[in-house]
C-alpha cells in the first residue's frame, strides 16, 4: 500500500519535463495521471527514483478541431475523451471506449495519453485508437516527431515512445458520421476487458462502404482486424453479412490464457463480439 | 519532503510530505481525516473516495503532492456548518443504506458525485455510476434506492 | 401473526433507521486503524512466498539497520511466547492437527505465511524494511489438491503422517433416527448421484483486518477488528500464557465480518506479544492483498451425494460422503464448519435414511473456516442441486418435486433424520407467495418458447426451497459436538437514576444494527423511549462476558438474553414499586413502563423506582438498592428460518454470459424486530451467495501462489453487476424462544447460490448439460456448450434413465472421491445428535 520512496519533480513546462527525464536518476517514470502507475507503486511492482509528473503542464489537454482531423492533448481525461463534443462527433468509437475504462473516478484522473502510453494489451484505448488510425505526437530532446497508431504499439507495456520523450498529442483523423461501438466483454463491471472489439463503420443506402475494426486483450497489443474489414466492406449492413465477415475476427491473434477464459474461447468471443459491435455501430 | 498547501473540507493545511505519500494517507494521518478509509491496494474499491476540486477520486490513487493548491472534500465536510447532514448523507440513513458503514463515506462521495454530472440518472445509470464502488453488506439495493430519492425526479 | 407477546409491541416490528448511522455517515468512525497511540510503533509482517518449505535462513541485518526500525522478530525470537493458535474445535478425539505458530518456526505450509514481524516507528518504514528481510526456502513438495491428498502421496505435514485430519460421521441408523441409508439405496427404484464443488471462497470484509494493543496499562488493552472479543480476549490469554484478568479486549467499530473475523488471528497474537515485549503500544493495519491471501478462507469442499427415491419421486435416502480442505492449519473453528452443514442436508425432505461421512484434509493452502452460512450453504446448495436432478428423472416440475416430499406445515414439529426438531414452518405458504410475485407460470411458458425458437439467450428458472439452523446454539448441543465452548448469550440492563437505560450486550455487532434493534427490544420490554436506552458492546471491560455474533444467533440467543435481563428488572423493581405504591405486590401489573395498582389510578414508571433505587432512602427492609439486572440465556433449540427462492436467469448461448433477470425470494424468519434491518440482511446475504454462484473464486497456481491475488482479480460485484431483488416474507414465529424470532443473517447466502445455479442448468439442459461448477463464468458455461453440442461425453453428460425397478447410477462427474480412507477413523456419532 505504501509505494517505494522516490524523488518527484512536476514541472510547468514541456522542456523542464524533458530536462527532468534526462537527469541521472536510476529509474525514471512519467506520470500523467498515475491511475495505472500509482497502483503499480502500491504493490511495489515497480519502484522508480524519480517521478516526473506532467500535472503541472499546461497546453497538455483538451481538444482542438484541426480540419482533417482533431487533436486530442495527451493530458486529457478518459472522462473528458468520453463526454468532449468533438471527439463525440467526429471520433465517436474513442468516446465510447473512453465511457468503458474502469469507473467514474479512475476516467476523472486516468489519461488518454497515459493508457496508451502504458500499452495495456487489456486497456480499453488501444483498439479505438488503432482503429481510428490516428497518430501520435512525440516530443523529445531531438524535437518533435510523429507516430502512427500502427507503429506506436510495440509490445505489451511497451511503446514507441523513448525514455527520453514524452507523448503529447493525438491526433485523431476525423470519422464523422461513422457509426461506431466498443463492445467489451468482462464478468464484472469493473474488470478488464476479457476481450472487446472497436468497430467503426461507414454505411451508404444500407451497404457498408467502409470499416475498421481493433480488437483489445487478443494478444500482447491491440491489433487490427483487416480480414474483417476487407469482408465487411461492399456488404450490406445486415445480421447476416455483418456476422459472417466477424467471423474472421481472430484469424492470426495470439490471445492470452487465464482463469476468465482460454485463447480459443477468446478468438470465439472476438467473432461474435466483433459481430456484436459492427451491428450496434451500424445501428441494427 | 515536498511542501503542499491543501484546503481539506474548507480549512487550509500547509505540511511537509513524503512524495510516496498517498492522499488518503495524508488526509487520514497528518489532517486526522479518518472518516476516509482504505478499503484495497488496487484501486478497486472506492472506499477512499473524495471530491478533488468538486470530482469524485479516489485518494489511495493520488499522490498528496499532485493535489497541493487543490481543495478536497471529504465525508467530513459534507454536513451543513449547523451540523445538518448533507441530503445524501440523510438519504443513506432513511433508506438504511448502509451496514457496517465502511464503505459508505466512499460510497456517498461517488453518489454525490454521480448526481453532479446526471442529476436524473436512471437506476442502471445509477448501478452504473457505482460500479468503482465495492460493498459487502447491502446488496447495493438501498444504496440504489436512496441515490434515486435525492435525484431530480426522486421520491424525496 | 401470531406474537408471544403480552402487550401491544409499539417499537419491535417498526422500521426504526438505525441509531448506529450517524457516526457512520458522517465519518465520525471508531475504525481500528484510526486509533493512534503515544509512541505507538508501526508493524509489518514479512510473509512467505512460497507454499510449502523448510525455513533454511533468515537474515533480518538490513531490516534491523533500516531507518526507524526498532525491532525485527522471527518465529524463532517468539517461539516461546507466541504458543499456538487455537483450534477450538476437534471434530474426534483422534483429529490431527500441526502446531500452529503466529510466527513460522521452522517450516511455512502456505503461501502468505508470517516469516517475520518489523516494528517501526512508522508504516512506512516498516513497510521498507520487508523489502531488507532475506529468507532462504528449502522447497517441500506443495499439496494442493485435496482429493488426491486424502487418498496419502505427499504429505502437508509429514510429521502427522497423513493429510487426513479426521473423519466424521453421522449415521441415522446408528443414531436412531432414522433406517439404514444403503439398505435405501440398494431397494430404491431411483438413485441419483452428483459431485458437486464448493469453490473456495474469501469472505472480503470490507475492513481489512487492524489491531492495537497498549501493552502500557495494568490490563494489556487490544483493539481489534473483530467478531469475538470476548472469544478472542479468552484464547489471546490461554495462548499467550497471560492471566484472562490482565487482558481487555475492545471491537470498536467493525467493518464487516461474514465469518472472516471469528478467528484468533496471528496478527493479533504477533501484535499482543511484541506489544509486550517492547513494552509501546502496536499497530498492524493488513493491506488488502494480504488480506486475501492470509486471512482465512471459506468453503473449498467436495460434496458426493447419493440420493434414493421412489418411482414417484418419493425421496428415500441420502448419502453425503464430503471431502472438506481445511488448507494447511486448523483455525479457530475449522474442522465443525462442514460438521454444521451435516444437519442441514436433508433440508425441508422427509428422508427416513440418512448417512454423513466427512473428511477434513490438509493441504498447503490458507486455511479455511466460518464464511457466511459456514455448512449451511453447502448443505443446501447440494441437496437444492440434486432435487432438480431427481426432477430430471421423474420427469416432473423441480417444485413438485419438492413438494412430494417436504414436510407439511400441519407436520410441525417435526424431527428430522438428522437429529433437529424443526420447531416451526410453512414451505407451502413461502412458495405460494414466491410462485406469485415472480410470475413462476408464464417463466416457464416463456422458458418454453425460448427452447422451441431456438433463442441464442435461453431462459433458466431455479428454485431454491432452503431451510437453515439458526441461534448457534444450545451448549448441551455443542458440547455433544466436542465444541469448546457454549452457546449461551448474556445481557444486562442498566437502569440509571435519570431513567436512561444502558444495555451491555454479550453479541458483538459488526454491521448488523443491534444499537438499534436490542433498543427497540428494551424499549417495547421496559415500557421506556427507545431515545432513552444506550447499547453497549464490544469492550470486555464494559461487557464482560459473552460469546459474539455469528452463526446468525444474535437476536435468537443474545435478543432473548436481553429480554430474560429487562424482566429480572421489572421483578426487582416490583416489591420496591409495591413499597412505594403501598400497594400488594400481587395488585401490581407492569404496562408500557409503568406499575399499576390494579383498581386505581395509582402508578408509578419504571424510571421513578430507578431514582428512587439510587437515592435508596426508603426501601423495603432487605432489598437491595438496584434493579440493575442480567441474565445468561441458553436456547433449548435451534431456530430454523426457512423460504422460497426462485430466479430466472437469460445464458447467451454464444458468449456463455448469464445475467439475472429476476430474483424473487420469501424468507420465514420468524417474527421480525426491525424489517429494515432484515431486508438489508436479504439483500447483503444474497448478492454473496449469487457472488458464489456466478463471480467468487479463489484460484492456486500449480506451486500453491494465490493467482486471486487482489480484488482486480477476486470478483467482488458491484452494484453495476447487479440487479434489485423483489423480497417479502411469510411469518411462521419460532416456539422455541419468547420473541418467536429465528435470525436472518445467513438466510440470503445460504437459499441464493443453489437457485442461481439451478437457473443455469435449467437453462442448458436442453442441451444435456446437467452441472456447470462454480462459479458459472462465461468461459465455463460456454465450454460445457461446445461439449455437449459436440456430442462428446463431458463430465456433465446427464446418462438417460435405466429401466424401471433397476436403481440409476449417474456418476455425475469423473471427480471420482473415494471415501474408503474415511473408515479408520469413523467414529461414533451419538455426538452428532442434536
Amino acid at each position: 500500500m505504501i509505494p517505494a520512496a522516490f524523488d518527484y519533480v512536476s514541472p510547468d513546462s514541456l522542456a523542464g519535463a524533458l530536462e527532468a527525464l534526462g537527469s541521472d536518476a536510476d529509474e525514471i517514470k512519467v506520470m500523467a495521471g498515475g491511475q495505472s502507475l500509482i497502483p503499480v507503486l502500491k504493490l511495489r511492482l515497480a519502484a522508480p527514483t524519480l517521478i516526473v509528473d506532467l500535472g503541472r503542464i499546461p497546453g497538455l489537454s483538451g481538444v482542438t478541431d484541426e480540419g482533417d482531423a482533431i487533436v486530442i492533448g495527451a493530458m486529457t481525461t478518459h472522462d473528458e475523451v468520453a463526454t468532449d463534443a468533438l471527439v463525440t462527433e467526429h471520433a465517436a468509437l474513442l468516446a465510447k471506449a473512453a465511457q468503458t475504462v474502469a469507473d467514474p473516478q479512475v476516467r476523472h484522473r486516468g489519461t488518454l495519453g497515459g493508457a496508451l502510453v502504458h500499452a495495456d494489451p487489456a486497456g480499453d484505448l488501444p483498439a479505438p485508437i488503432l482503429a481510428l488510425e490516428a497518430e501520435m505526437v512525440i516530443v523529445g530532446p531531438a524535437g518533435e516527431r510523429t507516430v502512427s497508431a500502427a507503429d506506436f504499439f510495440e509490445d505489451m507495456f511497451t511503446t514507441s515512445v523513448g525514455p527520453d520523450e514524452i507523448l503529447t498529442q493525438i491526433r485523431v483523423p476525423k470519422h464523422s458520421g461513422w457509426g461506431a461501438h466498443y463492445e467489451k466483454f468482462t464478468r464484472v463491471a469493473q474488470q478488464w476487458s476479457i476481450v472487446a472489439v472497436a468497430a467503426t463503420v461507414k454505411t451508404e443506402a444500407g451497404t457498408i462502404t467502409d470499416a475498421k475494426v481493433a480488437l483489445t486483450n487478443m494478444g500482447s497489443t491491440a491489433v487490427r482486424a483487416r480480414a474483417v474489414e476487407a469482408a465487411l466492406i461492399g456488404q450490406p449492413a445486415n445480421p447476416d453479412a455483418v456476422r459472417s465477415a466477424a467471423a474472421q475476427a481472430a484469424d492470426g491473434t495470439t490471445p492470452p490464457t487465464d482463469p476468465n477464459g482460454d485463447a480459443d474461447y477468446r478468438r470465439h468471443l472476438a467473432a461474435v463480439l466483433t459481430g456484436r459491435a459492427v451491428l450496434t455501430a451500424v445501428g441494427t | 519532503m515536498a511542501r503542499i498547501n491543501m484546503v481539506v473540507d474548507g480549512v487550509s493545511y500547509s505540511d511537509d510530505v513524503e512524495p510516496r505519500t498517498l492522499l488518503v494517507q495524508y488526509l487520514r494521518e497528518d489532517v486526522g481525516k479518518t472518516g476516509t478509509v482504505v478499503g484495497c491496494d488496487t484501486s478497486n474499491c472506492g472506499a477512499c473516495t473524495v471530491l478533488l476540486d468538486g470530482v469524485s477520486v479516489k485518494s489511495c490513487t493520488l499522490l498528496a503532492v499532485q493535489a497541493d493548491g487543490h481543495e478536497v472534500t471529504t465525508i467530513e465536510g459534507l454536513s451543513s456548518s449547523d451540523g445538518g447532514l448533507h441530503p445524501m448523507q440523510q438519504a443513506f440513513h432513511d433508506n438504511h443504506a448502509l451496514q457496517c458503514g465502511y464503505c459508505t463515506p466512499g460510497m456517498i462521495m461517488q453518489s454525490i458525485d454521480v448526481l453532479n454530472s446526471n442529476p436524473s440518472p436512471s437506476e442502471h445509470e445509477v448501478r452504473d455510476g457505482l460500479e468503482g464502488n465495492l460493498c459487502r453488506c447491502t446488496g447495493y439495493q438501498n444504496i440504489v434506492k436512496a441515490v434515486m430519492s435525492v435525484s431530480k425526479g426522486g421520491a424525496a | 401473526m401470531t406474537t408471544t407477546e403480552e402487550r401491544p409491541a409499539a417499537e419491535i416490528g417498526a422500521p426504526r433507521r438505525r441509531k448506529e448511522d450517524q457516526r457512520l455517515i458522517t465519518g465520525r468512525t471508531r475504525w481500528t486503524d484510526n486509533i493512534t497511540l503515544p509512541g505507538m510503533l508501526h508493524l509489518t509482517m514479512v510473509r512467505s512466498p512460497v507454499a510449502h518449505g523448510k525455513i533454511a535462513s533468515i537474515d533480518t541485518e538490513a531490516a534491523k539497520a533500516a531507518p526507524g526500525v526498532i525491532a525485527v522478530i522471527t518465529g524463532a525470537d517468539i517461539a516461546d511466547e507466541q504458543g499456538s493458535l487455537p483450534c477450538a474445535w476437534p471434530i474426534t478425539p483422534d483429529q490431527k492437527a500441526p502446531p500452529h505458530p503466529a510466527v513460522a518456526v521452522d517450516t511455512v505450509n502456505f503461501a502468505g505465511e508470517i516469516v517475520a514481524c518489523i516494528v517501526a516507528r512508522s508504516p512506512a518504514e516498516a513497510r521498507d524494511a520487508v523489502e531488507l528481510v532475506d529468507v532462504d526456502y528449502d522447497d517441500l513438495p506443495v499439496v494442493l489438491d485435496m482429493a488426491a491428498a486424502a487418498q496419502g502421496g505427499e504429505l502437508t505435514h509429514p510429521d502427522l503422517g497423513t493429510n487426513v485430519s479426521a473423519t466424521w460421521v453421522y449415521d441415522s441408523a446408528e443414531a436412531g433416527t432414522g433406517s439404514d441409508v444403503e439398505a435405501a439405496i440398494s431397494s430404491s427404484d431411483i438413485v441419483v448421484e452428483r459431485t458437486y464443488r464448493q469453490q473456495r471462497l474469501i469472505p472480503a470484509f470490507m475492513e481489512p483486518r487492524s489491531v492495537v494493543c497498549d501493552p502500557t496499562g495494568e490490563q494489556t488493552t487490544l483493539w481489534s477488528a473483530t467478531q469475538i472479543p470476548h472469544i478472542l480476549r479468552l484464547m489471546l490469554a490461554l495462548t499467550c500464557g497471560i492471566s484472562e484478568s490482565k487482558v481487555r479486549v475492545i471491537a470498536p467499530d467493525v467493518g464487516g465480518g461474514f465469518g472472516g473475523k471469528l478467528q484468533v488471528t496471528p496478527e493479533e497474537v504477533i501484535t499482543l506479544v511484541v506489544a509486550r515485549r517492547l513494552g509501546r503500544p502496536c499497530k498492524y493495519t493488513e493491506t488488502r492483498s494480504e488480506s486475501i491471501m492470509a486471512a482465512h478462507h471459506g468453503r473449498d469442499q467436495i460434496q458426493k451425494l447419493t440420493l434414493s427415491a421412489r418411482r414417484d419421486g418419493t425421496v428415500t435416502g441420502l448419502k453425503v460422503e464430503l471431502l472438506a480442505d481445511m488448507g494447511a492449519y486448523l483455525g479457530l473453528v475449522s474442522p465443525g464448519i462442514p460438521i454444521l452443514g451435516a444437519f442441514m442436508y436433508n433440508s425441508i425432505y422427509k428422508f427416513p435414511a440418512y448417512r454423513f461421512v466427512c473428511t477434513n484434509v490438509f493441504t498447503n493452502k490458507n486455511w479455511t473456516d466460518a464464511y457466511r452460512g459456514a455448512g449451511r450453504p453447502e448443505a443446501t446448495y447440494a441437496i437444492e442441486r440434486i432435487m432438480d436432478e431427481l426432477a430430471v428423472e421423474v420427469g416432473v416440475d423441480p417444485m413438485e418435486i419438492r413438494e412430494r416430499n417436504w414436510i407439511k406445515h400441519e407436520e410441525f414439529p417435526f424431527s428430522t433424520v438428522a437429529g433437529l426438531e424443526y420447531d416451526t414452518g410453512n414451505y407451502e405458504a413461502a412458495t405460494a407467495r414466491a410462485k406469485e410475485l415472480f410470475g413462476y407460470d408464464a417463466l416457464r411458458a416463456e422458458q418454453e418458447q425460448r427452447r422451441q425458437s431456438n433463442d441464442p439467450v435461453q431462459l433458466g428458472i431455479g428454485i431454491s426451497t432452503f431451510t437453515e439452523m439458526c441461534g448457534l446454539a444450545p451448549s448441551r448441543v455443542l458440547g455433544a459436538l466436542s465444541y469448546a465452548a457454549g452457546g449461551w448469550e448474556h445481557a444486562s440492563v442498566r437502569m440509571l437514576p435519570s431513567g436512561k437505560v444502558e444495555v451491555v450486550t454479550g453479541t458483538s455487532p459488526h454491521g448488523q444494527g443491534h444499537e438499534t434493534a436490542w433498543g427497540q427490544i428494551t424499549a417495547d420490554r421496559l415500557g421506556v423511549p427507545f431515545d432513552d436506552i444506550e447499547v453497549l458492546h464490544g469492550d470486555t471491560q464494559i461487557s464482560h462476558k459473552g460469546l459474539d455474533s455469528y452463526g446468525s444467533r444474535s437476536l435468537t440467543v443474545g435478543g432473548m438474553a436481553l429480554v430474560a435481563a429487562a424482566d429480572k428488572v421489572i421483578e426487582k423493581a416490583r416489591p420496591i414499586a409495591a413499597h412505594m405504591l403501598e400497594a400488594s405486590v400481587d395488585d401490581l401489573e407492569f404496562t408500557a413502563g409503568r406499575f399499576n395498582v390494579r383498581g386505581t389510578d395509582s402508578s408509578l414508571g419504571i424510571g421513578d423506582i430507578a431514582l428512587a433505587v439510587f437515592a435508596a432512602h426508603d426501601l423495603p427492609f432487605g432489598v437491595e438498592p438496584s434493579i440493575d439486572a442480567e441474565a445468561t440465556f441458553d436456547p433449548a433449540n435451534f431456530s430454523f428460518p426457512h423460504g422460497t427462492h426462485l430466479c430466472a436467469i437469460e445464458v447467451d448461448t454464444d458468449t456463455g454470459a448469464a445475467k439475472i433477470r429476476n430474483y424473487t425470494c420469501v424468507d420465514d424468519i420468524g417474527n421480525v424486530i426491525n424489517p429494515l434491518i432484515v431486508e438489508g440482511q436479504v439483500h447483503g446475504g444474497l448478492v454473496q451467495g449469487i457472488a458464489q454462484a456466478l463471480f467468487e473464486e479463489a484460484v492456486y497456481d500449480d506451486s500453491g501462489t494465490l493467482v486471486t491475488g487482489s480484488f482486480v482479480d477476486y470478483l467482488v460485484p458491484s452494484a453495476a453487476d447487479l440487479l434489485n431483488f423483489t423480497t417479502d416474507r411469510t411469518e411462521s414465529p419460532s416456539t422455541t424462544n419468547a420473541l418467536g424470532v429465528k435470525g436472518v443473517g445467513e438466510a440470503g447466502t445460504i437459499a441464493s447460490t443453489p437457485a442461481v445455479v439451478n437457473a443455469v442448468v435449467d437453462a442448458l439442459r436442453p442441451l444435456g448439460i446437467n452441472d456447470i461448477e462454480m462459479p458459472c463464468s462465461p468461459y465455463r458455461i460456454w465450454t460445457a456448450i461446445q461439449a455437449a453440442s459436440s456430442g462428446a461425453k463431458t463430465p456433465t453428460d446427464n446418462p438417460t434413465v435405466d429401466e424401471p425397478a433397476q436403481p440409476t447410477h449417474n456418476a455425475a462427474t469423473s471427480e471420482a472421491m473415494t471415501t474408503e480412507t474415511s473408515g479408520d477413523n469413523a467414529i461414533d456419532t451419538e455426538g452428532g445428535r442434536a
